[in-house]
């Protein structure tokens, strides 16, 4: 079988993806200066010349790009080639603010297609599979880029897109998909439902590769016992491309970074400082070989740590950690920071379901934290001592990870709203308020 | 006697009670006994019906988290002390009791507790032991 969609880039010499790295970066820089205003603007005022950059070495010397800086100059302000080469967009859902578009030509959806076929291959897909992409298609970048992935793999591509549970579940047991694509949350839901239903036998899965949202190995390890598959992760946003920005191996220890097309760094979110590797900070990405939307030093607001130890698939792809929260799903309460990530790993790791929703408010000038979570089955018992018992270890082991101590809320099954795409795991009732 | 005994988890919260007996009334199941231990956030109803393998398959199909445990039921008179005679037989052979709940008897003269313990026939035997009646299984549930 097949390792590799591309092993001279997977498993390139170190030195070779640089120097392809520094090329490409010094194009890439002359190139914007020349046809972007906003990038002149932007290294003008820093001081800094296209001459300035001369290798990977120095691209902590260009400004950062901030998601408001793209939401600034909506829509057109970063748009490097006329607008004739354009032949797609692709937008952010905008929950968080004005929309973001991002441009592609054919060159660009090519190589995020070939992102997405890398990802594809290292989960172990080929053209026998069936590939079951249920993440939405549209405006969204998950549908398209794993379709255009699996294309390319030439596998039996279903284009499912997100909802419908139903008939998701039919088309998976009747043309017996064996790669899942979509969001983790939207796999618990899927793998209940299978479960309720009674079909766990009927499926064929194999492979699930999960994106779009942060999830953890407990996650990982439910998923993967109740689907029956081995569970991949996958990064990227629509800023950048899309899925594909990097990838997990059989390994399942970290995301390699596509690196002949997007170079990783690490900052300290606070000061913007460049972070050795190991070190855990905010993620930022330079594309050094998009033409219609390049960003330099785009800040992802993703918590991770890179890595480059030796891996033992054989790529020389540098690795980044398991998304580890964002800077801005960060909840700072009663002055601490707290993660949704870590919540719900203590709440797998305790045997509960990953359904589960965290409130924060604030109650006579303190803030309050809340963990809803439902009751399953094989926690139930029919004393109150015993649940009370439960929930009381669930509150210690919630204070031991996150030094606050937060009310653990027991609910009945299928009372917290399920999603079809990205899971509504936070209600801040401080914002507006506060 | 040994009774199978229906526990359901009740989130506190509005018509959570009326849901579960609406289920059980719908598909015309009777409720023979029912206790519900609540706390601030949540409660365990217990139920004996007539038919609770039916009952379980349906609040479980239903989305409830739902258990199915033995119980002990003793027969008790319906005087002054009638429980309080059998609670001491229990306390003296150390059997402790985790909670127990209480029903007047269609039969004149006779009340029921559920008790729940550690090992209902160990506390069943002691009862036995120290003369207190038990009912032959099957004739529970006219009793209620």
């Amino acid at each position: 079988m097949k390792r590799y969609y591309q092993s001279e880039m997977e498993c390139a010499k170190v030195e070779a993806m640089r120097a392809l790295q520094d090329e490409r970066l010094v194009k890439t820089v002359k190139r914007v200066y020349d046809k972007v205003a906003c990038y002149k603007n932007l290294m003008d005022s820093k001081g800094v010349s296209p001459d300035g950059i001369k290798s990977t070495a120095d691209l902590h010397k260009l400004p950062f790009i901030s998601k408001d800086a793209l939401r600034d100059e909506y829509p057109y302000g970063f748009l490097a080639v006329p607008l004739s080469d354009v032949v797609r967009i692709h937008s952010t859902s905008g929950t968080t603010g004005r929309r973001v578009v991002a441009f592609y030509t054919q060159a660009d959806i090519d190589l995020w297609e070939e992102c997405c076929a890398r990802a594809l291959v290292a989960a172990g897909g080929s053209s026998d599979d069936v590939v079951h992409v249920s993440y939405g298609y549209g405006l969204f970048t998950g549908g398209s880029g794993m379709n255009g992935g699996s294309h390319k793999v030439g596998a039996l591509t279903l284009p499912m897109s997100s909802g419908n549970t139903e008939r998701q579940i039919q088309f998976m047991t009747d043309l017996g998909s064996t790669i899942l694509c979509c969001t983790p949350s939207y796999a618990a839901y899927l793998a209940e439902t299978i479960h309720n239903r009674g079909m766990r036998d009927r499926i064929k899965l194999k492979a699930g590769i999960f994106g779009a949202e942060a999830w953890s190995e407990e996650m990982r390890a439910e998923l993967e016992k109740d689907l029956g598959l081995k569970a991949y992760d996958i990064y990227g946003l629509t800023e950048i491309t899309g899925p594909g920005v990097s990838f997990e191996c059989e390994e399942q220890a970290g995301m390699h970074v596509n690196e002949d097309h997007f170079i990783p760094e690490i900052i300290d979110p606070a000061t913007g400082e460049v972070l050795p590797h190991g070190e855990k900070g905010e993620l930022v990405i330079t594309s050094i070989s998009k033409t219609a939307f390049p960003l330099i030093r785009y800040r992802t607001r993703d918590i991770c740590v890179l890595s480059r130890d030796e891996c033992p698939c054989g790529r020389t792809l540098i690795k980044m950690s398991r998304l580890m929260g964002r800077t801005d799903d960060m909840l700072t309460i009663r002055g601490v920071n707290v993660f949704p990530s870590q919540i719900e790993a203590v709440l797998l790791k305790s045997g509960m379901t990953p359904n589960y929703q965290i409130i924060v408010d604030r109650v006579r000038h303190t803030d309050t934290l809340e963990v809803q979570v439902e009751m399953t089955p094989e926690m139930f018992s029919d004393t109150v001592k015993n649940i009370s018992g439960m929930e009381k270890k669930l509150t210690a082991e919630m204070k031991s990870m996150l030094d606050i101590s937060p009310k653990v809320t027991l609910m009945t099954p299928r009372s917290i709203t399920r999603s079809e795409g990205k899971a509504v795991r936070v209600i801040d009732k401080r914002k507006g308020g506060a | 006697m040994i009774v199978d005994q229906i526990s359901i988890f009740i989130e506190n919260k509005l018509g959570a009670l009326a849901e579960v007996t609406g289920v059980m009334g719908d598909a015309g199941i009777d409720l023979r006994a029912l206790s519900l231990a609540d706390t601030t956030e949540f409660g365990v109803l217990r139920l004996i019906v007539d038919d609770p393998k039916r009952a379980y398959s349906l609040l479980r199909e239903g989305g409830f988290v739902v258990s199915m445990t033995q119980a002990l039921t003793v027969p008790i008179d319906d005087v002054p002390g009638g429980l309080a005679t059998a609670l001491k037989v229990l306390t003296d052979e150390n059997v402790s009791v985790e909670y127990a709940y209480a029903f007047i008897s269609r039969r004149k003269g006779k009340a029921y507790v559920v008790l729940r313990v550690e090992d209902n026939e160990y506390a069943q035997g002691i009862l036995v032991k120290h003369g207190i009646e038990m009912l032959a299984k099957g004739n529970i549930l006219d009793e209620f």
